[in-house]
This record gives C-alpha cells, sequence and structure tokens, in this order.
C-alpha cells in the first residue's frame, strides 16, 4: 500500500486528460525550440528544403534533363548556366534544384516507414512482454549485429538497383534501430500505475495502448526518428552514388555525384555541387533534431 | 563478474546464428534463380541439374543452411563465380586492407574527438564549446563520400600533394609502413575519420559535462586539486564509456567503408563488395557480409568485456 501511495504523486503529474496534456506538451516544446535560434535557421533550410521539393520543378530557370553537347561541363558563373553544367550539358542549378524532390524523398520515406512499423513492433513486444517480448527483441538484435550501411548495401545489393529497393532495405535498417526505442519507453509506461488502472477497469490492451501508450511514447520515438533523417539522407544517397539507388537520367543528388565524380579533374567545383546539397540537408536535420530533443528534454 | 562476462559470451551465439541465417537467406531473396547467373544462356536440362547439385540448391533450404555454416566453420565460404577464386582468400586479403584503412582513421577519429569533446565538456557554454560542438556536427553529417570527393579535389587535383587513388605504388599486393605507401592511406583515413571524430566528440562532451556535475568533483576540488589533478579524475571516468564508443566505431567504420573505397579505390571489403554487386556474384557477396557481419559482433563482444574490465560497476548493474 505504502509503495501506491509514494508513487501516486508522480502519476497524478503524468497522467491527466491525454487529449489536452499532448497539446500542452507540444506547445511547450515549441515554445522553448522558439528560443533556439540555430535550431530556428535549420528549421528555416529544411522549410526551405521541403519548399525546393514540392516546387523545384516550376522554379528551375531551366529543363533539368535538357542536355546540350556544346555546353557540356561549363565552370560556375557561366553565362545562362549561373552553377555551370554536367558532363551532358544540362544546367547544374535546375538539376539541384529539381533534384531536392527525388533525393528528400528517398531520404525522408525510409524514417517515415519504419517510423510506423518500428513503432508499432516495438509497442507490441513492449506491451506484450514475455515471450512475445523476447522473441521479436532477438530477432531485432540480429539486425542490429549488421553495421547500419553493410546491412542496406546487403540488402539493396542482393534485391537489385532500383529507388523501391532500395526505400525497402532502407526501411529494414531503420525498423530494429526505431523498434527498441518504442520497446524500451513501452516497457516503462506499461509498468505505471495508471496502466494498471486502466486494466483493472477492463479497457482492452488496444485501448490502453491507444490511449495511454501512443502519448506517451510518440514523442521520444519521434524525436529518434527525427535524427535518423540525416543518416538516411546520407545513407539514400550514398546508394544512388553507388548506383543502386535511383536511375538515369533522373535528377537526385547522390547519383549526380557518382556520374559527376569522372569530372573531378575537368569542372572540380561543379562536380562537388550535389554533396554541398546532401551536406546542407543532413546537417539541418541534424541541428533541428538536436534542437528538438534539448527542447523535449527540458520538460519540468 | 566472470558469470557476467560468461553470459555475455553465450548471449553472443545466438546473436552469431542470426547473423548467419540473415546472410544465407540473402542469396534466396535475391530476385531470379542463383544459378542465372553463372550459366550460358542455352545451359541444358542435364548441366544444369548438375550444377544445382554442386552448389547444394536442390535441396532443403534447413539442410543448404546447415552445410553452408558447416563449410564456412572450415573456413570454406565458396567459389566466386566471377574469379572462380575461393571467397575465404579474397575477403581475407580485403578485411586485411580494409582493417588497416579503418584502424588509422579510428585512431585519428578517437584523439581529435576526445580533444574537440574534453575541451567542449571542460568549458561548457563558452565559445570553445560551441566551436567544438560545430566540428562534431559537421563530423556526424557530412556525406562521407563527397568529403572523399572533395579531398582529392583539393589534395590531389589542385595542389597535387597526395596521389587520388590506389593503395600504393604498385597496386596493393605489398603494403609497408613507409611514406611511399602512407601518402595513398592518408587522404581516405583522414575522410573516414570523419565520422568517429564527430561521434566520439560528442560522446566524450556529454560525459565530461556529466562528471564535471558529480559531487566528487567539487570534493577534490575543495581537496585543493589542481586543475590537472581533477582532470586526470575525469579522464579516469571517462574512458570506458569513450573506448567502448570506439570500438563500436571500428566496426562501423570496418561495415561502413565501401562508400569510400569506393572514391578512393581501395582494394578493401568495400570495393568487394561493389564488384560483387554489379556482377551479380553473391557467394562472394555473402561471404563478405558475413565476414564483416561476424567481426562487428566479436568486437561489440569485446568492447563489452573490456569495458566491464575496466568499470566493473558494469557487471554489478
Amino acid at each position: 500500500m505504502s509503495t501506491v501511495l509514494a508513487s501516486s504523486p508522480t502519476a497524478v503529474a503524468v497522467e491527466p486528460l491525454p487529449a489536452q496534456r499532448s497539446r500542452g506538451y507540444w506547445a511547450s516544446v515549441w515554445l522553448r525550440l522558439r528560443r533556439d535560434p540555430v535550431a530556428i535557421g535549420a528549421a528555416v533550410v529544411v522549410l526551405l528544403l521541403i519548399a525546393l521539393a514540392l516546387f523545384g520543378p516550376w522554379l528551375a530557370p531551366a529543363d533539368p534533363y535538357q542536355s546540350s553537347m556544346l555546353k557540356r561541363l561549363k565552370p560556375i558563373g557561366t553565362e545562362g548556366l549561373p552553377l555551370g553544367s554536367d558532363e551532358l550539358g544540362r544546367d547544374m542549378l535546375s538539376r539541384l534544384i529539381v533534384g531536392a524532390r527525388l533525393s528528400l524523398f528517398i531520404g525522408i520515406t525510409p524514417v517515415l516507414c519504419a517510423f510506423v512499423g518500428g513503432t508499432v513492433i516495438g509497442i507490441v513486444a513492449g506491451y506484450a512482454g514475455g515471450l512475445t517480448n523476447t522473441l521479436i527483441m532477438r530477432t531485432i538484435d540480429v539486425f542490429y549485429a549488421f553495421p547500419s550501411v553493410l546491412l542496406a548495401i546487403a540488402l539493396s545489393g542482393t534485391l537489385g538497383a532500383g529507388v523501391v529497393n532500395s526505400l525497402i532495405s532502407l526501411t529494414i535498417v531503420f525498423i530494429p534501430q526505431i523498434a527498441r526505442v518504442a520497446e524500451s519507453v513501452t516497457t516503462q509506461v506499461r509498468t505505471r500505475d495508471y496502466v494498471e488502472a486502466a486494466r483493472a477497469s477492463g479497457a482492452s490492451p488496444f485501448t490502453i495502448v491507444r490511449v495511454h501508450v501512443l502519448g506517451n511514447v510518440l514523442g521520444p520515438i519521434f524525436v529518434y526518428a527525427t535524427s535518423l533523417i540525416a543518416v538516411s539522407m546520407i545513407l539514400a544517397s550514398g546508394l544512388s552514388f553507388l548506383g543502386l539507388g535511383v536511375k538515369p537520367p533522373e535528377p537526385e543528388w547522390g547519383l549526380m555525384l557518382n556520374t559527376l565524380r569522372t569530372a573531378i579533374y575537368v569542372q572540380p567545383w561543379v562536380a562537388a555541387l550535389p554533396g554541398v546539397m546532401i551536406f546542407i540537408t543532413s546537417i539541418s536535420f541534424n541541428i533541428l533534431s538536436d534542437g528538438l530533443r534539448s527542447a523535449m528534454d527540458n520538460k519540468g | 563478474m566472470l558469470a557476467y562476462l560468461l553470459r555475455r559470451v553465450i548471449y553472443a551465439v545466438p546473436i552469431m546464428i542470426g547473423v548467419a541465417l540473415v546472410c544465407f537467406l540473402l542469396v534466396h531473396i535475391a530476385p531470379g534463380d542463383p544459378l542465372v547467373s553463372i550459366l550460358p544462356p542455352d545451359a541444358s536440362a542435364d548441366l544444369q541439374a548438375q550444377l544445382r547439385e554442386l552448389y547444394g540448391f536442390n535441396r532443403s533450404l534447413p539442410e543448404q543452411f546447415a552445410m553452408w555454416v558447416w563449410r564456412a566453420l572450415h573456413g570454406d565460404l565458396g567459389v566466386s563465380i566471377a574469379s572462380n577464386r575461393a571467397v575465404a582468400g579474397e575477403v581475407f586479403t580485403a578485411v586485411g586492407n580494409t582493417l588497416r584503412l579503418a584502424v588509422v582513421a579510428t585512431f585519428i577519429g578517437f584523439v581529435l574527438g576526445c580533444l574537440f569533446g574534453f575541451v567542449a565538456g571542460y568549458f561548457r557554454g563558452s565559445w570553445v564549446d560551441r566551436l567544438a560542438s560545430m566540428f562534431s556536427v559537421l563530423g556526424v553529417s557530412v556525406p562521407h563520400y563527397w568529403l572523399g570527393m572533395v579531398m582529392v579535389i583539393v589534395f590531389s587535383s589542385q595542389l597535387m600533394w597526395l596521389p587520388a587513388t590506389g593503395a600504393g605504388p604498385s597496386g596493393s599486393d605489398d603494403w609497408a609502413w613507409d611514406w611511399a605507401h602512407l601518402q595513398f592511406l592518408l587522404l581516405p583515413a583522414l575522410t573516414m575519420s570523419v565520422i568517429p571524430m564527430g561521434i566520439i566528440a560528442r560522446t566524450v562532451r556529454a560525459l565530461v559535462a556529466e562528471i564535471l556535475e558529480q559531487e566528487f568533483i567539487v570534493g577534490l576540488r575543495a581537496k585543493g586539486l589542481t586543475h590537472f589533478g581533477v582532470f586526470r579524475h575525469m579522464v579516469k571516468n571517462a574512458a570506458p564509456t569513450a573506448l567502448a564508443v570506439m570500438g563500436l566505431q571500428l566496426g562501423y567504420l570496418l561495415g561502413g567503408s565501401i562508400l569510400i573505397e569506393t572514391v578512393f579505390s581501395w582494394p578493401g571489403t568495400g570495393f568487394l563488395l561493389n564488384s560483387a554487386i554489379f556482377q551479380r556474384d553473391l557467394p562472394l557477396l555473402q561471404g563478405t557480409i558475413l565476414v564483416l557481419a561476424l567481426f562487428f559482433v566479436v568486437l561489440n563482444l569485446l568492447v563489452d568485456v573490456l569495458q566491464t574490465l575496466l568499470d566493473p560497476r558494469i557487471a554489478r548493474a
């Protein structure tokens, strides 16, 4: 009895109405994030990149597919080619802008899929406990035992080149990582008094997970998932760089880097441009994710 | 503690079996018949059956897996379809080359990362901290294959200080630790070191900041210990975790070197994987991945054991 009394104040502090509580939580995260100028700067860059991805085809000054044998590998600042041209004479600026869509798509989609899949697997394992937990988590451990780059390349290498295959392999790479976080948070929440109370009052496992578990575990999993976006961007473009992802002539930053690799002795700085875009994207997501994490950690 | 270590070792066995199973199944998730890549398109049904028998594809999956593991345990990883040489030998040579690269890269990353991390953690909130933290964010965010290209552009194509690709003046066969060979190692190793640098700097910064807040540091200072004396205590407390992170990073670099090896044409496992993938040489692919993944598992185990030996508190937790 004394243990129940001792732990009840904390339970009261965490429990109140889930719907209101979650809105208040996100609002306070936003308030703290707003005071972090670096994170806001990164957020602005991320929004700009997303805008590029959405409206790129209308923003590009030239046709990103239009090649020209006469205008091959022009330097940055050439008349009509502000960022030079690639090995087939296509306008680099336009290709970089239009490339945002595919590059962000192949970078973010695996994290989104793994967020859904990993959360479901992690919550099932964490909430069910016992043998189910052991089976799921030991399987996850096996996938976790591969370095992520190796697993991604092994999977997409055997499945064959292509966007869909690289999305599948990256999703498989990230699911164990997210599931681990989801499982550990769920296991913590599961033993809280309010979950016990809900169970005692006859709520079904589905209702308990929906009402009590999800609201408490989604935040930490979300923050963790955002930290994976930068990794995923680098890996997805890396697969294209190896020739395992996007196929030519589609504009995608990793693939552009690959095809321009032979040109580094002719137009080195033009050849390096697609990597700058990947770098800007991954660093913005990393800073934003760090900002989110510290904004969420501070909850008093 | 011994019980803990033993438990940890035993726990690695099912993981290893699982890893082997995943590597084994890779060939079977590959689209198409694995025989297609070996056989000429007009091969007779007889020849097909013969080869199926030879590779064991006519048996049930569990049987095939058992056979494959049994052979692997005896050092036989099959024969490369493309080169017709033993996979084990090819992987062995490549692992040596990659290991050389990864160890040097981890060392550079560890030294720089510790330096940045300690400085940042010790002077937390100051401009030094912000600068060091910026470096570590840059390190974890940079697409390293691009950094490799930039390195080649700057140091090989523009300044012409260092060779751009390869692993030695005469190819990859005879390695020596002299300048003629080291200059080939420098660029890829520096490029590779950026990731562990960033991660180790982050870890060490957090560790130092956490240790500095503990009461025994206040106690040591109150006792009148010099800055250096306090620093020594801090290092002792941070070392096990920092070393553990370093060990894991070595494993990640070993498994993730493919992109950098491709940029620098370094004749390691990444290079091997790359050619295996594009020639659809499944035995080679399978063998390389198996060896790298098992290396990673063993390294994880070693790190855990070492960490426990260095910091007995872990076994008690």
